[in-house]
Parts: structure tokens; sequence; C-alpha cells
């Protein structure tokens, strides 16, 4: 992964102690709240419900070891023990205090960390494929421009203040699992007619209050002008986007409002003062990043091992958690695997202290001292040995870290919700761990089969709910917690944005009326269909039908008998 | 003490302010301001500058002063001699769109100083319109930044080719002076520095 040099390592020392002054002004009252706010949220730092929540980048989701040893010690030095990783491949903290934090980014700074840009009206953190450089369905391995997007964006002048926040996703496998279509701008790379390394983007996605999928504004790009283009893009944006009104401040109601052709053509204008600037990226560039993403020193290994297939054979257990959490790799002998952050009745995405010193060293013994978060909020170990399987499955499961329900209705994707955030309507962490107790029942999970449940705490939409399989959002009504249900979203090549069945739903129907979107899925089915492909197929009609047939349901209990 | 800070070969001093801001009249009209190619997205809640605002502006018959680009525009007639003698600036709001004032100046360098006023330190279209006026359009002369000017983005204003900046009265510019060097090496290219840092250094992965 990329290691500093002394001007990385500078500039983020010179951030630590630009933001030790600035909290001293604040606490001193020479800053207000309102001049203070942005500087602290572009160094990750809210003001949250219980206390601050402080959001540590985790530049495309890469950490060494040693970077999530640090933040386990900090996670117990200066919070309660535990860290929730986000959707954006982030961690958050939600304890903090205030006048900690400029010492927190100290600490953070000797591992090669921060939090800038991970808030605020600037451009945030890049994400990015979890299984990038491992994935055998991989083009171009996207963390090399992700990393040179990192670098040109961090404290970038001209885009400092924005109308709005600004993310950017990058992908470069044939599968987008970066979900480049949800951001203001992804980026998809690709290899053109001429074997070049090019990129296709998209503009203009969003979830939150106005759910929009991205419009291709270029379907090819020559790579060394990622930067110019996207200067061009948040240029138009910048001077054009809405700065009068917070909810529709976006650039996706801007290219909305503009027509993607008008949107384009002042890109396209903007851009050709702007192509060959000195931002463009050089060939010698892109070589020193690259260098940092070389294929790891792999083993010559046989394509089957053995000693995996006996304890595969032995252990049905080991088995069944394989099967879930261990994908294919592009190398022969080797596997990626998922950490599985969503135990059932547990808070989704949180790891405590102990956990992550666990994985840290699971790294360390096995995975090149190297891991990744993915935005589905769990920890992936990218290249273990087929042998070695076994003995990370006994100590992961040992730590709490082997449920064997990735992709399953259980792995459910949850932003902190009510419990922690300011800005939620309502709870959402309650509302996934009774889920998760409603279909604690693996032979069931397994017949259900791939399925993704997203859930958010308000319309900022954190978790995701739109590109859920089943979606839920947290609304307020008067001052009560209720939660509207959507179907059909999904994430991927075939993204699309679900849509809602019906009124909303109290927190303790939840559980049922997840049900029974299940039971029509179970009865509606073909053999070879996911619940996503029945939905697509049948419509939201006849679940929608189910759910509301009989508003006083009792409880299902586990069906299926 | 004079508010006004100015950068001269990348050295900041407090200097004194020679410039006189000629204001508009406040308007009675509560229109929406209209400002900007795109319409819509100019909404900004502020009034909008009438003829009569326009033509009722008080300018001093001497010395050196800023007038708003609207009044530059609709009375250049009445300005053109001073003009040519250095006396004339222009003052553009965040909202306006340089364009205008390209189209109203034959050489943009005749004027001595382009001075934008951000109502609010968040808004950073600031930025793009000193880009712009540097890069694009060829500005030479002094780019000031007034209004809502704070210290903590100084440092932003300075790379987007901001030379002079006014900092709010209720601030102290001696001691907002020392951000403007709160970075020694940016990553990326901007107008102080168009080379982004891969271009600046021979840098090699370890």
């Amino acid at each position: 992964m990329y290691k500093y040099d002394e001007i990385d390592q500078r500039l983020i020392d010179e951030r630590v102690t630009q933001y030790y002054d600035q909290t001293r002004r604040y606490l001193a009252g020479e800053l207000s709240e309102d001049e203070f706010r942005p500087l602290r949220l572009q160094n990750g730092l809210y003001i949250q419900r219980q206390a601050p929540m402080l959001r540590i980048a985790v530049p495309y989701g890469m950490l060494s070891s040693k970077q999530l040893r640090k933040l386990g010690d900090i996670a117990k030095k200066y919070d309660k023990g535990y860290g929730h990783f986000s959707t954006r491949q982030n961690l958050q903290l939600n304890w903090p205090k205030l006048e900690d934090v400029p010492e927190i980014l100290a600490e953070l700074a000797t591992v090669e960390m921060h939090a800038i840009q991970t808030s605020g009206n600037c451009i945030r953190n890049i994400t990015t494929d979890q299984f990038a450089g491992v994935a055998p369905d991989e083009i171009v391995d996207p963390r090399v421009i992700a990393e040179i997007v990192r670098q040109w964006s961090t404290l970038h002048p001209e885009f400092a203040l924005l109308p709005r926040k600004f993310k950017i996703a990058v992908s470069g496998a044939r599968y987008d699992r970066a979900v480049a279509q949800i951001h203001d701008i992804g980026m998809e790379f690709y290899k053109d007619n001429n074997n070049k390394v090019a990129i296709k983007i998209w503009v203009g996605g969003g979830l939150g209050r106005t759910p929009i999928l991205g419009t291709v504004i270029r379907e090819h790009l020559e790579w060394q002008h990622a930067l110019t283009y996207c200067e061009a893009i948040i240029r138009v944006y910048n001077l054009h986007g809405r700065r009068d009104n917070t909810y529709k401040a976006r650039i996706k109601i801007l290219v909305k409002t503009l027509g993607i052709e008008e949107f384009k053509r002042q890109v396209e204008e903007e851009w050709s003062h702007l192509k060959n600037a000195p931002n463009t990226i050089s060939e010698s560039e892109l070589a020193r990043v690259s260098k940092h993403f070389e294929a790891m020193p792999y083993e010559a290994l046989s394509a089957h091992n053995a000693i995996f297939d006996a304890a595969i054979a032995s252990n049905p257990a080991f088995a069944t958690w394989v099967k879930r959490s261990v994908r294919a790799h592009k190398v022969p002998g080797y596997r990626a695997v998922t950490l599985s952050l969503k135990p059932h009745g547990k808070a989704p995405g949180n790891a405590t202290t102990e956990q992550m010193y666990v994985v840290a060293d699971l790294a360390d013994q096995y995975s090149f001292g190297e891991l990744r978060v993915s935005h589905e909020q769990n920890l992936i170990l990218a290249d273990i040995k087929l042998s070695d399987l076994f003995a990370v499955w006994e100590k992961a499961h040992a730590s709490g870290l082997a449920t064997p329900n990735i992709g399953l209705l259980t792995d459910i994707i949850c932003c902190p919700g009510g419990d922690f955030c300011s800005l939620a309507n309502a709870k959402s962490i309650p509302i996934a761990t009774a889920i998760q107790m409603q279909f604690d029942h693996l032979d069931y999970l397994y017949d259900i089969g791939d399925i993704e449940l997203n859930i958010s705490g308000c319309m900022n939409a954190c978790g995701h709910h739109h590109i859920g399989h089943i979606g839920i959002l947290g609304v307020d009504k008067d001052g009560s917690e209720w939660y509207q249900v959507s179907i059909g979203g999904s994430q991927g090549n075939n993204a699309s944005l679900g849509s809602v069945i019906g009124p909303s739903f109290s927190a303790d129907e939840m559980p049922s009326v997840v049900q029974k979107l299940i039971d029509v899925y179970i009865q509606e089915r073909t053999p070879e269909e996911h619940f996503i492909d029945t939905v697509r197929r049948l419509g939201v009609a006849p679940f929608k039908a189910h759910v509301y047939a009989d508003k006083s349901t009792t409880k299902l209990g586990v069906p299926y008998e | 003490m004079s508010n006004l800070i100015t950068l001269n070969n990348g050295i900041a001093t407090i200097s004194e302010n020679e410039w006189t801001i000629v204001k508009l009249p406040t308007s009675q009209v509560k229109e929406r301001k209209q400002a900007g190619k795109v319409v819509l997205f100019k909404l900004t809640g502020e009034e909008t500058v009438t003829q009569e605002q326009i033509a009722t502006t008080e300018i001093p018959a001497s010395g050196q002063i800023i007038v708003p680009l609207t009044v530059f525009i609709a009375r250049k007639a009445e300005l053109q001699e001073r003009l040519t003698g250095n006396q004339i600036g222009v003052w553009v709001d965040t909202h306006e769109v340089l364009e205008d004032l390209i189209n109203n100046v034959s050489d943009l360098n005749s004027l001595p100083i382009i001075a934008i006023h951000v109502e609010r330190f968040a808004d950073g279209r600031i930025f793009s319109l000193g880009t712009l006026l540097r890069t694009r359009y060829g500005f030479k002369n002094e780019l000031r930044a007034f209004g809502d000017v704070l210290r903590d983005q100084l440092y932003f204003l300075k790379r987007s080719g901001y030379n002079s900046y006014i900092i709010r009265t209720d601030r102290s510019a001696e001691q907002a002076i020392a951000s403007l060097n709160d970075f020694t090496q940016p990553y990326q290219g901007a107008v102080d520095e168009p080379r982004p840092v891969f271009k600046r250094y021979n840098r090699v992965s370890t």
C-alpha cells in the first residue's frame, strides 16, 4: 500500500499543528461556533448527540496492521474501546473529547493517518473496491489513481469550500463493487481499444434526500487527464451549484436541472482550458505510485490444497464460513477473506479494540500486514493462503469475527443512527439487531440466499438504504420514530434505486415486515432467483399486498418448518 | 492598525489601504438576485441591484476608488478618464459573472485592482473566481479579497491568486498573517505554484 515520503508526512504534521491552533483559538473564544465548524468538520469532527464524533480517514479502505493497532489504541485511550467502520470505509469514534482531538490527530500522524476532509463541504475520502488488486475480474488496480486523486484533493485550494460535500469513487473491475453510480463523481477504469487505461466518468449520482444514479458524462478519458477533468467538473459545480438551500446544493441537483447535455457542455468548455495543464498526471508519477501497489511477494502455490480440502470435509462450520466469507483471488492458492463485523445482535460495523488487535495480528501473520475496510462495513484480509484459511477461521471465530453471514440478510449495512448521530430521525442499530435476531437461524438464512438489507436513520442515507434490496429509512412523524421500507434497490453494474412499498411502520413491526417480504420471495421465487431478481420480475405489488394485508399481524417466529 | 495584508514576492506585510470602497445605496426592492449564467442557481435571497441604485450611487470626485461591477459597467463613460489614470478598481461579488467584467473592459490589466467581495467566509466561489482571473483572463495586478475574510481561509486565497486581503475588522491582521504559510509543500498545482508536487520534486517510492 502507499507509504508516505517526507512530503506526505510534513503535510499531515503541519495539518496537526494548524488544528492545535484552531482548537486553541476556539476554546479561547477567538473563533465563533460558525467559524470553527468548517475547520473541525474538515478534520472529521462532528458535534453529536452524546459527544463529538471523530471520523478518521481510511483512504480507499486500505489499512496496515500498524495503523489498525493504532486505531485500537486510540479507541481505548480516547474513547470507549470500540470504533465504527462506515460505508465510506472510514472509522468513526463516538466518544472523543473535543479538546483531545488535536492530540488524537497527532497520534494518527505517527502512522501516516489523518482525518482531513472526512466531513465538511469539500472532496471527501475516495472509496473503492475492497478487493482491489486481488479480484480475478480486475482490469486496472483502481488504488493507484485513487491515491493520486487523494493527494490532489487534499487541501485543494479552489475546492476548499464547495456548496456541499463531494464524494468520489473509483472502480477498476468488470463488476463494480465501489457503487460508482451513487457518487458525485464515479470513475470506472478500463482498457480501451488501444489497450490503454481509460476512464468512464459518471457524474451527479448520490443518495440522501434526492436519490439519483449518476449519468455518464464521458465514456472515454485518457487516465492522464483524471485530475484536470475532475477540476473542470468541480469548478462548474463550485461556481453554479446552489448555496442558498443545503438540500439542493449537491452536484446532482445542478446536473439534473441543467440537464446532462448542458452540464457536459459547460464542463467540456472548462476542460478545454485545463487539458494538459500542469496537474495532468505524468507517466513517472503513475509509475511511482504504482510501485506502492505492486503484487505481494506471493508463493507459487497449487490451486488446490489437501489440508484445506480435508478441513472442509471434516468441519461443517468451517465449510459454511468458507462458502460465505472466502472469495476467489487472482493468484492460485490464495483467497480473500471477509471478516464479519455483523455478529447477530450487535451494532453492525463496530469493532472493539481487542478485535482490532486480533485482525492486525492476523494480517501480520497471514496477509502481508495489510487489510481493507469494505463499504459493507466488514474487514478484509485480501491475501490468505488456502492452507492458512483454517487457522484464520479459528482465530477469527474465537474473537467473534467469523459469523458466516457475508452477503446474507443479517450482513446489514447500517449507520450509527439515532443512538449516536444528531442528524438521525430514528434509531437504526436496534432495528438491525432485532432483524438479525428474527433471522438468527443459519439454515434459514442460507435458504434465503444472497440479499442486501440497508438501514439509514435519516434521509442523509449513510446506510445506503436506497440501494438495498430491502431498504429501511428512519423517519420522524410527530416526534416519534417510524420506518419506511423500500425494495428493489441494488448496487453493482445494474444499480437501481428501491421503491417505497407504502406507509411506514413502528420499530416493533419491522422484524415481521422483513419476514413477510421474505415469505413472498420464498413463495414466488424460481429456483435460480435471488431476492432482487424476484422483486425485479414481479414488481412491488405482491410484496406490498402481503405486508399490508393484515396490519395487526403477530410475529411469525422462525418459519419454514 | 490597518487590516490589510498584502503579499509581494512571497513576503506578507500589513499595509495601508489606499482604496476607497464605493457602495451601492440600499434598495427598497426585495427581489431575489438573479445574476449569473444559470439564473436558477443564483437565487441567493439577496436584494437585486436596481437601475435606480446604480444611478444614485455616489462616486467620490477624486481618489482611488473601487466601484461595484454593475456601476462600473453602467457608468463607464463617466469613469473613463480616471480609469486611464489608474484611479478605478472593480468590486465583484461572488455571485457575479466574470464574463460581465471581461466583456466591459478592453484590457483587464488596465484595472490596477480587482476586489472580490465574499459575504460569508464559507462561500468558496471566491477561490474559483481568483483562479479564473489569474489563469484564464491573465489578470496581473492586485487581486483583493474583502468582506468576511478570516485567517483560516488565507492559505487557500493565496493559492487561488489573491495577493491582498482585508481581514474582517474585528480580527487581527497581524495574527492572521501567519496562516498564509500553514503548509509548505502543497500536493496540487494551483495559481501560486502551477506545478503539482510530482512535477516539482523527483519523488521516489521507497
